[in-house]
Order: C-alpha cells, then sequence, then structure tokens
C-alpha cells in the first residue's frame, strides 16, 4: 500500500489531496505510475507538466517506486 | 548553526537579521521576498507540502554549509494567504567575511525556488484566482549553481 498526494493544480484535477492504493505488479518506476493513473486521471496525459516526488525527495520519473512508501505529484514549485 | 521555519504568521525580518549576529560573524546578508503589487491581485495563497518542506528546506541549508564557509543560515517561509506587500520568504546568512554570505544567499533563494515544493495561487479583485506558473529564468538561475 503507497499513499499518493497531490498537490496545487494536481490535487485540483485529480478531486482529491491524497489516496492509498495497492500498486499492480507491472508498475516499476514513477513513469509506469503516471502512465496508470493517466487511465483514471486525464491530468496525468501530459508528464512534461508534472513534477515527482518519492518518500519526500525529489525525483525523476525513472526513479524506482515499488518500495516507496509515498509518492507525490506536483507542478513545478514556484515558491520564494 | 541551521534555523529552518515554516509559518502562518508574517515574520519579522530585523529580528530574524539580528538573530544572525552572534560571535565571530563579520558579515550578514539577507534577502526578503515580498508579495508583489501587481495591478489587481488581492491575495497570494502558498500551499506546501507538509513532510516534505523542512526535509527540502534543510537540506538546502546544509549544501550551502558545505560549499561556503558559514557560520549560521536562517530560512523561513509562509504559507496561507497573504496580501501584497506582505513577506514571504527570509533568507539569511552569516559568515566572517562577506562573499560567502552573498554567495550563499543568492544560492539558497536561486535553488529554494526550484527545490523546495511551495505553489503560488492568485487571487484577483474579480474573485478569479490562478496557480502561479514556474518561470523558466527560475531554472536558469538556480542550474548557474551547478558545480
Amino acid at each position: 500500500m503507497v499513499k499518493i498526494l497531490y498537490f496545487s493544480w494536481v490535487r485540483d484535477a485529480v478531486g482529491i489531496a491524497e489516496e492509498h492504493i495497492d500498486l499492480p505488479e507491472t508498475i516499476c518506476s514513477a513513469a509506469d505510475l503516471v502512465d496508470w493513473l493517466a487511465l483514471r486521471y486525464p491530468v496525468f496525459a501530459d508528464r512534461g507538466k508534472l513534477r515527482v516526488a518519492v518518500d519526500q525527495v525529489m525525483a525523476q520519473f525513472d526513479a524506482d517506486v515499488r518500495r516507496a512508501r509515498e509518492i507525490a505529484f506536483f507542478p513545478p514549485v514556484t515558491g520564494g | 548553526m541551521i534555523r529552518v521555519e515554516v509559518c502562518a504568521a508574517p515574520f519579522d525580518v530585523g529580528v530574524a537579521t539580528s538573530q544572525l549576529i552572534t560571535h565571530r560573524v563579520g558579515g550578514v546578508a539577507n534577502f526578503v521576498g515580498i508579495v508583489r503589487n501587481d495591478s489587481t491581485l488581492l491575495s497570494l495563497t502558498l500551499e506546501h507540502y507538509p513532510g516534505m518542506t523542512d526535509l527540502a528546506l534543510r537540506a538546502l541549508a546544509q549544501t550551502a554549509f558545505d560549499r561556503w564557509d558559514l557560520l549560521a543560515t536562517t530560512i523561513l517561509h509562509r504559507v496561507g494567504v497573504m496580501t501584497p506587500g506582505d513577506p514571504i520568504v527570509f533568507v539569511g546568512t552569516a559568515s566572517s567575511h562577506r562573499a560567502a554570505a552573498l554567495e550563499a544567499t543568492a544560492f539558497l533563494i536561486d535553488r529554494l525556488k526550484t527545490d523546495a515544493p511551495f505553489w503560488k495561487r492568485e487571487t484577483f479583485a474579480d474573485g478569479r484566482t490562478c496557480w502561479v506558473e514556474a518561470r523558466d529564468a527560475d531554472g536558469a538561475a538556480a542550474r548557474r549553481w551547478i558545480a
């Protein structure tokens, strides 16, 4: 069971801030997860506008998520 | 000494700056980000990723400590609703000599803008709201620090 978090307009598009999911064994990378989520949430169709953090650290889409406890998706950050 | 705080309440720039002045300090540099008064902007709402924000800011502060000869650094970042003229972010560093403090401060604010999980949403006088888009210039500013 992995916790998936959504922030900013990704959350607005998905409609929820977080959910717990049993990932299918076919999902190895963050990119795999994006493709899988795109089946449910159209906002995941364009990965170019998304960023990902795995276990609260910024990651690339080729990051291994098989042992992740928490994965977050969000737009490029705009703090400061 | 590293001090990192994410807070809803406004911070006092003078107090945050003077707290950096400790034994052996020869110079203090700071950057204060302010909500710009752009024509019809009513307020700015800062959202963040609570679990990750503190980790990301501390990692940045530690990187600055490893790279420059610093005696102290403070990063304060507000979240929640702010209005034009309000401070959003404070980055301050203290060192024995000015170059380290000035460079480390520029590094911290440049990298904070691309590495720390905050998002701004603007609310305008007519009730319209929109998420602020990341600027390409911010990415370029952060990349110039890649050693």
